[in-house]
Order: C-alpha cells, then structure tokens, then sequence
C-alpha cells in the first residue's frame, strides 16, 4: 500500500483546560473523500483546523506524504497544496466573486492575467461562473458556499478540507454539492470532510472516521461504521439501537 | 451548474482587466484638465488652496494604500511626514543637497522606520495597532522637539534663493508647485493602479476583509502589511519633502503635529476608504472647506476646522459609511460582467 497523503499522528489538543483532541491517529489516503463525523463538540473542527494549520497542536505531528508539517502555518500549507473552507463562509466582501476566486489562484499564478483566467475556469467548473462580476456580499447562501469550494479550488489543492459544506442547503442543492464533490474527487483531489447531515456523507465518503469527546471512536467504511455500536450509541443515539 | 454548460466560457468577459482598463483611460483626461487649471484660476489665493488640495490628496492616497487596502488604520502618519520634511531640510540647509535628494533619501528613511516600527506593531489588531501608532507618532514629536540639530522647536528655515525648479523655491509663482503636487498624486494615484492589478493589491485586500481567511489562500499576512506600510510611507515622506519645500520653513508642530495623521486620513474616509478616487474625492471636499473657513472666520488655534472634520465624518458615517463616491451610479449591476 502507498504511503498516506496525510497523516495526524496521536495529536492532542488543549484550550485551557479542555482537551479538545486527545491522542488522535488517522490518516488520509491518497485520491479518497474521508468523512469526519461525529456528533456536537466532538473535536471536528479542532482535528480540521489543526490539519489546516490554524492553529498548532498542543502535542502529537501531523504529516503530509512523509514531511512534517505540524508547526507550518495555514499560509504555507496552503503552499503544499492543503486547501479548506470555513463553516460560516468567509468572502471577501469588498470584492467581487471573480476577485474572491483569484486571491485563491495567485498562490500558483503570481500574474494577474494567468490569475484571472485560472479563476474564470473555476468559476466556471463549480457553476459560478455567471455571477463573477457580482460582489461577493450579495450571493445567496448556497452560493457562497460554492464560492469558498471555488478560492479553495483555486489554490490547486492536492488535499482539499471541506468543513460542513452541506450544512444548510436544500435537498436539490444538497445534491449538487455532492456532485461537485464528487467531480473534484475525480479531477485527483484528495478530500475530507467534516458533516453533520449524515444522508448525504454516508453514500458519498469512501470512508469515516468517528470522533467521540475528541478520541476516534471509530472508523472504517461508511457501512462498517454505522453498525458500530459504540459510534450507534455515542452518535446516532440510544433509539437507533433498537432499530 | 446547468447554467454554467448553457453559458461557454468564452463569453464570459474579463470582467476585472476590463475594468482597469477603463479606469486608465478615465485619469488620463482627468490629470490632464487638472494640469490646466491654474490657467483658469489666476487668483494666488485659491491657487494656494489647490496645491494644499492636490497635496493632501496625495498624501491620503499614500496613507490609503495601508489603511484603505491593507485595513491597518495608521494615525500617526505625520511621523512619515516629518522624516520626509525633516530629511530635506536638514540636507538642504545644512549640506547643500538638493531637496529631490531630500525626497528620496526621506522616502527610504520613512521605509526603514516603518518597516521596523511595523515588525512589533503588525502583531497587534485593530484598534491596538491605531493607538500603538498614534503613541509612536507622538513620541517621534517629542524627540525632534528637544532634538537641537534639526533645530529643536526653533525649527528650520530655508534660506532665500532665485526661483528654480532645482531647489524647488518659488517666491511668489504658485503654479510651479501645483503642478508639482499634481505630479505627485499623479504619481501615488498611478501606483496605487498598479498595486491594485498585482498580487499585493490582492493579498491586501484579503487581509483588510477576513485575515484568516486570506492565510488559508495562501497570502503571507504579515509580509503584505509590511510592505503596504512601506509603500505607503515612502510617498508620505515624499509628501512632507514637497511640504517644506513649498512653506520653506518647518518646525515641529507644523510637520509632525496630530492634526496631519488626521489630514491624511479624513479624505480617503469621506470619499472612499480603499477606492482609487476616494482620497481624492475626499480632500477636493475637505480642504478647500477647511482652508475657506479658517480664512474668512480667522481660525487660528481656534480649532474651528477640527469641528468641521468631525460634523463631516459622522454625517458621512451616518448617511454613506462607504464614501462619498458611493453616490456615485455603480458602473456594473451585479453579475453583469464588464462591457
């Protein structure tokens, strides 16, 4: 077997006295969609955060193809080809979507013109093309979502972290996200996900990886993981036992 | 996405070149009217407030590109300005360097300072990173204050010469030094343009509107506020260079004093934060205002013009928050494209 594109290696993570991630190991294989689920306060988005270099851990290293990259911060990850989005999308309001994109597309295009064009084809690849010239600001929800998906694609990202891009769409949108996700996937892009809406992860992730009090709890593939007992009553509940 | 097939990518414009494109072609007449206008106001008074106007407008596009762009709201940019007049000056007068020298040599100290003062100040935010530079400022006043080389409080005065354009001493002719003040915002209005197409351009942006965000693309925050800072000191430096070639005679207060970090400030905040015409905007408004109402109500000292800058903010903050070129039609409806 190759090696992992990414690996965390027993991370730990403190706030104060809270342990946001204890002695967390997983990794990342190579062209995959790996879900990260887990229920509220589990450490999802401090495991996603910490793999996406906003913040350091506390202990434990994090590897990408073998480099250590635990003290690097997001910028240079970035650099490495590690792209995320941010839960509560985070546009660049004074811009319009276009600019928004290129800010994404300068890391591998210094000049503006092969800037521009690299972000009109990602406009154009998640479907957002017709409203580049709008200012960020007044996109819907759903498209501002896209937007983030569009600068994090942008970036050329080997690794792309999606953090609960679904979160909050409707079902017909809901199910153009995943195709979108799927099509990334295809294009060689390696990607995790951090999702709470588990009838959309489930059929879409190659594999899960469930967190419980900031410990993996378990995981496998999507059908190995939701007949877990410890994750059917940690996450899904005590009723979903009987069932 | 159905949308995106039935739309090919060809006719898609380009939407942000084109723009600039546009916007070249729109200061090339405005710059050359405005080179014109001493012919129509003969008046040496009202040519006064001209120059004052095209210097301030230079002097907050300067302060702009880090506030503006960069959102790293400096006021305390009357230190830059000093080091520029400052610098002339004492070359001028006591080694005989012409003040373009001055000029350049003020603008590389004002990088050096800011580069260095930007170090531990760009750790701080928001607010912090505004008082931390009025403080700085201050402290900067003080120093030449009690600093008898460059005259202490008695200031320095430039001696009498014959017009030329060598030392930049007029007597009586005002134009030569409108046009110089023009050619000066010309300058920082140009280089402004061009950082607004380049990578920095971007990167400061991203770092004005969500600096987390921008780190995640990619854009080294802190190397982009260092060199906004930098840019945006040297023609500040540059502008106090041409303030005390223009009044001949500077001394603390009438360099370095809170009263400019304002000044270069309010314009680009009443027309425009972080537009390309908005400094300009802004101190067309401001400083004739400013200028008319301390003249005919005799002003002095009496802070008068303090309250106008404040009635014009809050009332611009109130109705515009985004500036006066707000009013403005927007030249693109959303999602249109360019033209």
């Amino acid at each position: 077997m190759s090696a992992p594109l990414l690996e965390v290696r027993d991370v730990t993570r403190r706030f104060g006295g809270l342990v946001a991630n204890s002695h967390v190991s997983m990794e990342v294989r190579q062209g995959e969609i790996l879900g990260l689920i887990g229920p509220n306060g589990a450490g999802k988005s401090t495991l996603f955060n910490l793999i996406a270099g906003a913040f350091p851990p506390s202990a434990g290293q994090i590897l990408l193809e073998g480099r250590d990259i635990t003290t690097l911060p997001g910028t240079a990850r970035c650099g490495l080809g590690i792209a995320r989005t941010f839960q509560v999308p985070r546009s660049f309001d004074s811009m319009t979507v276009l600019e928004n994109v290129m800010v994404g597309a300068f890391v591998r295009h210094p000049r503006a013109h092969a800037a521009q064009a690299a972000a009109l084809e990602t406009l154009d690849y998640v479907g957002l093309a017709a409203r580049a010239g709008a200012p960020a600001g007044e996109l819907t929800p759903p498209e501002k979502r896209r937007l983030e998906m569009a600068r994090a694609l942008a970036t050329r990202p080997r690794l792309l972290l999606l953090d609960e891009v679904m979160t909050g769409l409707t079902p017909s949108e809901a199910q153009k996200g995943v195709e979108l996700v799927r099509r990334v996937r295809e294009a060689g892009v390696t990607i995790v996900m951090v999702e709470h809406v588990m009838e959309v992860v489930m059929p879409l992730v190659d594999r899960a990886v469930v967190l419980h009090l900031g410990e993996v709890l378990a995981e496998g593939s999507p059908q190995q993981v939701v007949r877990d007992d410890g994750v059917i009553t940690a996450y899904l509940g005590e009723r979903h036992r009987a069932a | 996405m159905a949308i995106a097939k039935a739309l090919p990518l060809a006719t898609v414009p380009s939407p942000f070149l084109a723009r600039r494109r546009r916007q070249l072609l729109l200061a090339v007449p405005v710059f050359a009217l405005l080179a014109l206008l001493p012919l129509l106001v003969r008046d040496v008074y009202l040519q006064n407030v001209l120059v004052l106007t095209l210097m301030y407008a230079a002097l907050s596009q300067s302060w702009n590109i880090l506030g503006g762009y960069c959102g790293q709201i400096s006021l305390g940019h009357a230190l830059y300005f000093g080091i520029g007049a400052y610098t002339t000056s004492v070359l001028f007068v006591n080694f005989g360097i012409l003040p373009w020298g001055g000029m350049l040599a003020g603008g590389v100290l004002a990088v050096l300072v800011a580069l260095l003062l930007g170090y531990p100040c760009f750790k701080l935010r928001g607010h912090y990173f505004s008082i931390a530079t009025i403080v700085i400022a201050e402290i900067g006043l003080l120093l030449v204050h009690n600093w008898d080389y460059v005259g202490a409080a008695m200031g320095i005065q430039w001696p009498f010469g014959p017009d030329s354009w060598a030392t930049l001493q007029f007597a009586r002719d005002k134009v030569p030094y409108f046009h110089l003040a023009l050619g000066l915002f010309a300058i920082t209005w140009l280089v402004t343009w061009v950082i607004e197409g380049s990578r920095w351009g971007f990167w400061w942006r991203a770092v004005k509107d969500d600096t987390e965000a921008a780190q995640s693309l990619g854009v080294e925050v802190f190397r982009s506020k260092m060199a906004a800072a930098a840019v945006s000191a040297f023609f500040t430096a540059v502008g106090g260079a041409f303030y005390a070639a223009f009044v001949s005679y500077i001394d603390p207060e009438s360099v370095m004093s809170f009263r400019f970090s304002l000044l270069f400030a309010l314009p680009a905040v009443l027309g425009g934060i972080g537009t390309l015409w908005g400094p300009a905007v802004g101190a067309a408004v401001l400083i004739p205002l400013t200028e008319i109402t301390r003249s005919y109500l005799g002003g002095n000292g009496s802070g008068l013009d303090l309250v106008i800058y404040g009635v014009l903010i809050m009332l611009v903050a109130l109705a515009r928050p985004e500036g006066l070129l707000s009013l403005l039609p927007r030249p693109r409806a959303a999602g249109e494209g360019g033209r």
